[in-house]
C-alpha cells in the first residue's frame, strides 16, 4: 500500500505545513499532523515542504513484463461503418509513436457488414486491421462490444489502447479499460511514448489551472481517451498498405441485456467542430440580451457562435456550442474569445486553434497565455465599434466591387 | 423501484492555481459543492420514484465533510444515503474510485437501477459510471438524454450518439448516466430539510467491505499515477494590444485583413 507518512519529530510549524496542501488534506489534531481522506497524492507536500518531512512510502508490487505487450492499437469509432474522423487522427498520432519504439499499429474495428469500410484505413499506415463482423455488433450496446474489445486485446496485447473521446469512445473506453484491471486516462491532450513502452498522457486535472502528466508504470494495456480534433489525422496515400484479418467470437459472449429498439437521425444542427471561424462568449457577458452582438458580429465574419460554461449554466446558451473539456473541442482557423478568463478545461478544447484573438480586461486573464492577438479592453467598448468598422470595411469592398464592374462595362 | 444515485463532492470553483513564476500551487479558501451534473442523476431519480414508487438512495465517496452533499440530496427528496470515507481510499484514479464505489454499491443491497451524472467538474472524465457498470457485472448506458418508459423490468431510454440517437430497452439491474437537461432540477426544500435534519448519514470504511485488500484502494489500487503537475504552456509568439477602443479596433481589423479573414 503506498501511502504518505509524516515524520512528526520533524514538523516545526504545523500551520505553515497544512497550508502546502492545495486539497485541505492535511489536518492537525491533537498536536499531531495527519494527512486525510482527501488526499489526491499529488506529491506536492513531499515536493514543496521541507525535506524529511513527508514521505512516500511504496511496497514492492509485482511487476509486468512490459515486452509480453507489443503494439499500438487504435479503436475504430464508427456508426453504420462510417467511419469517424478522429479514428484517422488517432492512427497519426499511434504511427508517430509505433515509429519510436519500433512497434506496429493496429485497429480494432466492430460492426456489421463493415469490411468494406475498413479497406480504407490501409490507406493510413495502419499495419493490420482486425474486424468483428458479427449481427449482434450492428448496433453499438455495452456487452458484445465489451467483449469483442477484450477478444482481440486477449489475443493481440498491444501496449498502447487509443479511443477516440466520442460518446461511443467514453462509454467502452472505460468499461474495457476495467475489464483488464488497468488504468485509462480521459481526454489526453498530448502523448507520447517512453522506450520502455510508458505513455505520458497529459490533460488538465484536478478541477484547476494545472496540467498533469499521468502514466501508467505497472499494467498494460495503456487506455487513453482522446477528443475529434486534438491531433491531426495523416495524409491518405494512394496505395494502401497492411493487411485485414477477420475475427470471430463465440455467440454466447455477445448476448446482452440490451435491446436497440430503434435509431434515429438527429436534427441536422451545425456542428462547432466543423466551423472555420468561431467567435466565443464568456462570463463577461452581463446579460442575455447582450449576446446580440456577439451573433452579430459572427455573422459579418461567417463564423459560428460558442460560450463558456457559465453561459450554459445561466441556460442562455446551447450546450453543443460549448467550448471545454465538457463540451467540445475545436480547432478552427480563426478563434475570437470574447471576455473568457481562460480556465484550463476551456483552454483544452480550444488551445489548437490556427490564430487566437481574445479581449479581455484583466491583463493577467490565463486565456492570454494562448491568444497568438490579446487585446486588453473592455468587450462592450470594442465589440460595437469593431462591428460598425466590419460594417463600413464589407460595404466598401462591396462598393469597390460595383466599382470594378462598372469600370469593366465602361 | 429501488434507485441508487451516485454522487460527489467537488470544488466550487477552479481556484486551484499554479503561480506563474514560481510553479507553486496557489489556495484561496476553497468552497465546495455538490457536482452540478450530479444534480441531473438526482432529478432523474425523483421523476422515476413520482413515476412508479419506490426507494432513492445516494452513495458518495469522499473526506467526511462530503457528507454535505448527501445532506443536500435529502432536501431533494432522497430517502437513504451513505458516505465511503477512509484515509486508505485516497489518491484514487477512475479504476480505484469505480471499484471503491462497486464495493460501497454491494454493501447497500439490492437495486435495480443505478443513475450517475455525465461527469463530474473536477475530474471531467464520465468514466467512473461506465467502469463501476463493469465491476458490478451489469449492462449500462451511458450519454442518457430522455427516459422513454419505465417498465417492471426494464427501462427504456434514449442514448445520444455521434450522429444519431439510440433508443434502447435495458434490464434491470443496470446502470445510466445523465445528460444535463434530461429533466430540469428541483431546489433543495426547506420543509424537507428541517425534516430530514436528524436522518443519518452512515459512514463506510474499507472494514466494511466484502473485498478488504487494501492494494486494491486508493493509490496503490491505482493504475495510473500521477508523475507531475504543472501550468499550462504560455504561447510564446504572441502580442499584447492596449490603448483606446478605436485604436484597438484599427489594428484588430487590419490584421484580419492580413489575414484574410476579411
Amino acid at each position: 500500500m503506498a501511502k504518505i507518512i509524516i515524520n512528526q519529530e520533524k514538523v516545526k510549524n504545523p500551520e505553515e505545513l497544512m497550508n502546502l496542501c492545495p486539497f485541505n488534506a492535511i489536518d492537525y489534531v491533537n498536536e499531531y499532523l495527519e494527512i486525510n481522506a482527501a488526499c489526491k497524492m499529488c506529491n506536492i507536500c513531499i515536493k514543496e515542504g521541507p525535506e524529511g518531512v513527508f514521505e512516500l512510502v511504496e511496497d514492492t508490487v509485482k511487476q509486468v513484463d512490459k515486452d509480453a505487450w507489443k503494439g499500438i492499437a487504435v479503436y475504430v469509432d464508427h456508426v453504420e461503418g462510417n467511419i469517424h474522423p478522429v479514428t484517422f487522427e488517432l492512427i497519426g498520432k499511434a504511427k508517430e509513436m509505433a515509429e519510436k519504439i519500433n512497434h506496429p499499429v493496429t485497429c480494432v474495428f466492430m460492426g456489421h457488414n463493415i469490411k468494406e469500410k475498413a479497406t480504407e484505413l490501409l490507406h493510413y499506415g495502419v499495419d493490420r486491421v482486425f474486424i468483428y463482423d458479427d449481427k449482434e455488433l450492428e448496433d453499438f450496446r455495452i456487452e458484445p462490444y465489451t467483449a469483442a474489445f477484450e477478444d482481440f486485446i486477449a489475443s493481440e496485447k498491444p501496449t498502447i489502447v487509443l479511443v477516440g473521446g466520442t460518446t461511443v469512445g467514453r462509454s467502452l473506453a472505460p468499461r474495457v479499460a476495467a475489464r483488464f484491471r488497468t488504468g485509462l486516462t480521459a481526454d489526453c491532450i498530448i502523448l507520447d511514448v517512453q522506450e520502455n513502452t510508458d505513455l505520458d498522457q497529459i490533460r488538465p486535472a484536478f478541477g484547476g489551472n494545472i496540467m498533469a502528466h499521468i502514466y501508467t508504470p505497472n499494467h498494460r494495456p495503456q487506455f487513453a481517451t482522446v477528443r475529434y480534433k486534438i491531433f491531426s489525422a495523416p495524409e491518405r496515400a494512394e496505395n494502401s498498405t497492411g493487411e485485414i484479418e477477420m475475427r470471430s467470437i463465440d455467440k454466447d459472449k455477445l448476448k446482452s441485456n440490451i435491446e436497440v429498439i430503434e435509431i434515429k437521425k438527429k436534427e441536422k444542427v451545425e456542428n462547432l467542430e466543423d466551423a472555420e471561424v468561431i467567435i466565443v462568449a464568456g462570463r463577461a457577458i452581463k446579460k442575455e440580451e447582450d449576446l446580440g452582438m456577439i451573433h452579430e458580429l459572427a455573422d459579418l465574419l461567417g463564423a459560428q457562435v460558442a460560450t463558456t460554461r457559465p453561459l450554459i449554466e445561466a441556460g442562455w446558451s446551447d450546450p453543443r456550442k460549448q467550448i471545454g473539456l465538457s463540451g467540445r473541442t475545436v480547432k478552427p482557423k480563426l478563434i475570437i474569445v470574447c471576455g473568457v478568463s481562460g480556465a484550463v478545461q476551456f483552454i483544452a478544447g480550444m488551445s489548437n486553434s490556427d490564430c487566437i484573438i481574445a479581449i479581455n480586461t484583466d491583463k493577467n486573464a490565463s486565456i492570454f497565455n494562448v491568444a497568438h492577438y490579446g487585446i486588453i479592453a473592455d468587450i462592450y467598448q470594442v465589440l460595437p465599434s469593431f462591428i460598425e468598422k466590419l460594417k463600413i470595411l464589407k460595404e466598401s469592398s462591396v462598393d469597390s466591387e460595383l466599382l470594378k464592374l462598372v469600370e469593366a462595362n465602361v | 423501484m429501488k434507485i441508487l444515485v451516485c454522487i460527489k463532492q467537488v470544488p466550487g470553483t477552479s481556484e486551484v492555481e499554479v503561480d506563474e513564476t514560481t510553479g507553486v500551487l496557489k489556495r484561496d479558501g476553497i468552497d465546495s459543492k455538490l457536482n452540478p451534473y450530479d444534480l441531473y442523476a438526482l432529478e432523474t431519480a425523483l421523476q422515476l420514484k413520482e413515476k412508479v414508487g419506490g426507494h432513492i438512495s445516494v452513495i458518495s465517496m469522499g473526506p467526511p465533510q462530503a457528507e454535505e452533499i448527501i445532506k443536500e440530496s435529502y432536501m431533494m427528496g432522497v430517502d437513504q444515503g451513505a458516505l465511503l470515507t477512509d484515509k486508505r481510499f485516497a489518491g484514487a484514479d477512475v479504476l480505484a474510485t469505480a471499484y471503491t464505489l462497486s464495493q460501497g454499491v454491494e454493501k447497500l443491497g439490492d437495486y435495480d437501477l443505478i443513475i450517475c451524472g455525465k461527469q463530474t467538474t473536477d475530474g471531467d472524465t464520465a468514466q467512473v459510471g461506465p467502469e463501476m457498470a463493469e465491476f458490478l457485472n451489469i449492462p449500462h448506458v451511458a450519454n442518457v438524454v430522455k427516459i422513454i418508459d419505465i417498465c417492471e423490468d426494464h427501462i427504456v431510454v434514449e442514448m445520444d450518439m455521434p450522429d444519431t440517437i439510440e433508443v434502447a430497452k435495458v434490464k434491470y439491474p443496470c446502470l445510466i448516466t445523465v445528460e444535463k437537461g434530461i429533466y430540469q432540477p428541483r431546489l433543495p426544500s426547506f420543509k424537507l430539510k428541517l425534516a430530514t435534519n436528524d436522518r443519518k448519514i452512515p459512514f463506510y470504511g474499507l472494514d466494511d467491505f466484502d473485498d478488504r485488500d487494501e492494494n486494491n484502494y486508493g493509490l496503490s489500487g491505482s493504475p495510473t499515477q500521477v508523475l507531475k503537475v504543472f501550468p499550462p504552456q504560455a504561447n510564446t509568439d504572441h502580442e499584447i494590444w492596449q490603448g483606446d477602443s478605436e485604436e484597438l479596433v484599427g489594428k484588430l481589423c487590419d490584421k484580419l485583413q492580413e489575414l484574410k479573414f476579411i
